[in-house]
């Protein structure tokens, strides 16, 4: 436990968290492994737990019907995986799957649910620090939406 | 437009008339993508060398069809090949397309600024590429990579649409396999198989092995990824100075005298194409120039 919290206490998601809150966060946190090309978790399945990947690389993708599951993103250490714990109907809208073996701990967004809706101060501390992770991806889609590269010649 | 004899016997000091091209000779061509080939030429006539700077650019002659402007993505160390990559998307490059080994092209150049490799010693360098884009800064990695002791980390960031369209394959493949190298490549979109990274281009500065206070960045790739890609190297440190940005415009006389490419106060094909970020970041978000 020790171990995650000094992992925790150094990612810039946690920085400047109150003790009290990450205390909360720390005991929500467990080590998980997933082994290259396992599931990390799949769209329509309950969405209760948010990931801060310590190593490896995860593919966010969607299915489609003709052409088969498409990666939208990559992400890679230190990235945060998840945010559909936080927001209803709780579900995921995306698949995740590990490209490598990748190492990540798993943070109970169901308990950390209930403790926001508890304490306000703490929901709005978590929902600025995913708000900023929100934007930075809405950002980048913008920027795939525009399929920039196409356009020198 | 296979070989003439006449032209083969050229004498003529085309060198002295900056409007009138040189003939070169097609000694191979290689479609990198679906979309994008690669010519390898040769003068003929009395030229036997073409040097050039990294990043500077070729006006190229189809004869009977139009001339436009092209940047040089051959190794600068080798100036008995002339070497170009473009998309075949306009009139002129898709009748390049179809030309084969042994066509004529005209060429007139090399024009325009290069990159400012030699004020890189000693930092580390960061190459940012999109799409077409890496073809100029091609002959800058081999310049460094040619004297690679002289910088410190050597980064390539590359962002194409999808791992198709990513061009020389087998060249970046090699360099990944350096360890005095770092390269990495993105693509928009990919299908399950890729094991490559997926998001823009500007999603790897944040994480890419460089200290954003001893860096020098070289930037070539659509203005909008340009914009966004100098912003996120702010985000890292490095400031506008060691910012250096490949510019595109409708060049036509390619000697600034036409004033087609004309950008703010500026002439892309004369004072540019290379320019450092500071002097046209104004310029960059206006509407109309």
């Amino acid at each position: 436990m020790e171990d995650l919290k000094n992992i925790l206490a150094e990612h810039p998601f946690f920085k400047g968290l109150n003790e009290e809150y990450f205390a909360l966060v720390v005991g929500c946190a467990t080590n998980l492994r997933v082994d290259a090309g396992k599931m990390i978790l799949r769209e329509g399945e309950d969405a209760n737990q948010f990931y801060l990947i310590r190593s490896g690389k995860v593919s966010i993708q969607l299915m489609t019907p003709n052409k088969g599951p498409i990666i939208i993103q990559t992400l890679h250490e230190g990235d945060i995986l998840g945010w559909s714990w936080l927001v209803p109907p709780f579900t995921w809208h995306f698949d995740a799957k590990a490209i490598e073996l990748t190492r990540m701990i798993a943070l109970d967004g169901k308990c950390l649910r209930m403790k926001c809706e508890d304490d306000h101060d703490m929901g709005y501390e978590l929902l600025k620090r995913f708000a900023d992770i929100m934007t930075k991806r809405l950002e980048s889609t913008r920027l795939q939406l525009l399929d920039i590269y196409g356009d020198r010649s | 437009m296979a070989t003439d004899p006449e032209l083969l016997s050229l004498k003529i000091d085309y060198k002295r008339n900056p409007m009138l091209p040189w003939p070169f000779q097609i000694q191979r061509v290689k479609h990198e993508t679906e979309d994008t080939f690669t010519v390898e030429l040769q003068p003929l006539g009395a030229l036997e060398e073409f040097a050039f700077q990294p990043g500077q650019f070729n006006m190229v002659y189809v004869f009977g069809v139009g001339e436009i402007p092209i940047s040089i993505s051959g190794d600068p160390a080798k100036s008995r090949m002339l070497v170009h990559t473009t998309r075949a998307v306009g009139t002129v490059t898709k009748a390049m397309d179809k030309m084969r080994r042994g066509d004529i092209l005209g060429i007139r150049g090399p024009y325009g600024t290069p990159w400012p490799i030699d004020h890189a010693n000693g930092l580390d360098v960061v190459f940012v590429a999109g799409g077409i884009g890496l073809a100029p800064l091609r002959p800058a990695l081999y310049e460094v990579v040619a004297h690679r002791e002289q910088y410190g980390k050597v980064v390539l960031l590359y962002g194409t649409r999808t791992p198709l369209d990513v061009p020389f394959r087998q060249e970046l493949e090699n360099w990944r396999a350096r360890f005095d190298l770092e390269i990495y490549v993105t693509v928009d979109r990919a299908m399950s198989g890729w094991r490559g990274n997926v998001g823009v281009v500007t999603n790897l500065i944040s994480r890419a092995p460089f200290d954003p206070r001893n860096t020098m960045a070289f930037v070539c790739g659509p203005e909008i990824m340009m914009r966004f890609t100098t912003m996120e190297l702010h985000k890292r440190g490095v400031d506008n100075e060691h910012i250096f940005v490949s510019m595109e415009r409708n060049m036509k006389c390619a000697i600034g005298l036409c004033g087609h490419c004309q950008f703010g106060s500026v002439f892309v094909c004369k004072d540019g194409p290379v320019f450092q970020y500071g002097k046209i970041k104004d310029m960059l978000v206006k509407w109309e120039i």
